[in-house]
């Protein structure tokens, strides 16, 4: 029983923390020359790196905002689940806990549908996906899973 | 000690390694203006060393979608030359304070076609080697939406619906367990009312 709670407890962390690097860190593209974020471009050269901020766009602005809100839901969740583990009666569910854990997952998906979108828009041609953004798709199935956990999982003593 | 601490100092910035020496020079990354309007193109630098008396600024501008560039101010030997003959001539003015590390220019009563890159270089000698910096004028006829409005309303929507989902749930909770409550009362005071009458027509 207790290792059950310590494993969703990880994997809810696990997806949070995925969650914070791929959005703060955020090295979604890279390329010989530089690398580009959501919050801004950086480009290399003899100097070292020069970062600019990221293109005013509606749709840049709009992954931003999906990505901190799939972080602000998986932060409530994770503290709903604490919640409910002292108050929910025996044999009930963490429905609210997986509702707020699939929601931030569906966030994560829609941010990394949208970007992948309108990158040819955004970035240079040869540029490749980054880390970040590979961490960001991670994330998704990992939030994904342990909400539905969340929600199937019964409360025994 | 003082004097001791004041000739360490001073040793230390004798031996600053070369690549910190490098000037930095700051502008925005991106103006906006309406047509009509006036702007002002900010630019200074960051260097090691004292602003000397020889510090130069100068503003080039690239017109969008042109490749040459062409020189539109130049700030030397303490006197400012703005540009007389080209796209700017009589709407250019120095609003810089170069002793302050100042460089800004104001653009007067903009244009579509002042559309285009504004590249600003200083050289505070002997600090000469820097990368110049460029900001991007954006000509408008109406205020275009600000980095950052976007982000902000999508993530202030989302979060005052679930505010708003949170306060109906416990008003409709609230409300149900008062009407249960109150129709519970009234039945209880019906009871009350029953009982005494009873009694009387008993007795």
């Amino acid at each position: 029983m207790l290792l059950l709670l310590l494993g969703i407890i990880f994997l809810h962390v696990a997806a949070l923390v995925l969650l914070f690097v791929s959005t703060i860190v955020s090295v979604w593209v890279s390329g010989d020359a530089g690398s580009s974020d959501l919050w801004r471009n950086c480009t290399t050269d003899s100097l070292g790196p020069d970062c600019n901020p990221a293109s005013t766009g509606e749709w840049i602005q709009a992954v931003q905002a999906v990505m901190i809100l799939s972080i602000i839901f998986s932060c409530l969740s994770l503290v709903l689940f604490f919640c409910q583990l002292f108050t929910l009666q025996k044999g009930g569910r963490f429905f609210l806990t997986g509702t707020f854990q699939i929601l931030a997952s569906l966030f994560v998906m829609s941010g990394t549908i949208i970007y992948t979108v309108m990158s040819p828009e955004w970035v240079n041609g040869n540029y490749s996906f980054g880390y970040s953004y590979i961490l960001a798709w991670v994330a998704f199935p990992l939030a994904l899973v342990s909400g539905l956990i969340y929600v199937i999982l019964r409360k025994r003593e | 000690m003082l004097t001791f601490l004041a000739l360490a100092s001073v040793l230390l910035l004798g031996i600053v390694p070369e690549r910190s020496q490098a000037i930095v020079i700051y502008t925005g990354w991106e103006r906006h203006g309406l047509v009509g309007s006036d702007i002002r193109l900010s630019c200074s630098f960051f260097s090691w060393r004292w602003t000397s008396e020889d510090v130069t600024f100068s503003w080039t501008y690239r017109p969008d979608g042109s490749r040459d560039s062409i020189s539109i101010f130049h700030y030397t030997g303490g006197v400012p030359y703005v540009d007389n003959k080209g796209p700017f001539r009589d709407r250019l003015e120095f609003v810089g304070n170069p002793g302050r590390r100042d460089g800004s220019i104001l653009i007067k009563n903009l244009d579509f076609s002042d559309n285009g890159t504004f590249t600003c270089d200083a050289k505070n000698p002997p600090d000469i080697v820097g990368r110049p910096s460029s900001v991007r004028v954006l000509v408008f006829e109406t205020v275009p939406i600000q980095a950052g409005v976007i982000t902000g309303a999508i993530i202030g929507v989302v979060l005052g619906l679930l505010v708003l989902i949170v306060v109906i749930y416990y008003l409709m909770r609230f409300l149900v367990a008062r009407r249960v409550f109150s129709l519970s009362v009234s039945k209880h005071g019906k009871k009350k009312k029953e009982g005494p009458q009873q009694r009387q027509i008993k007795v």
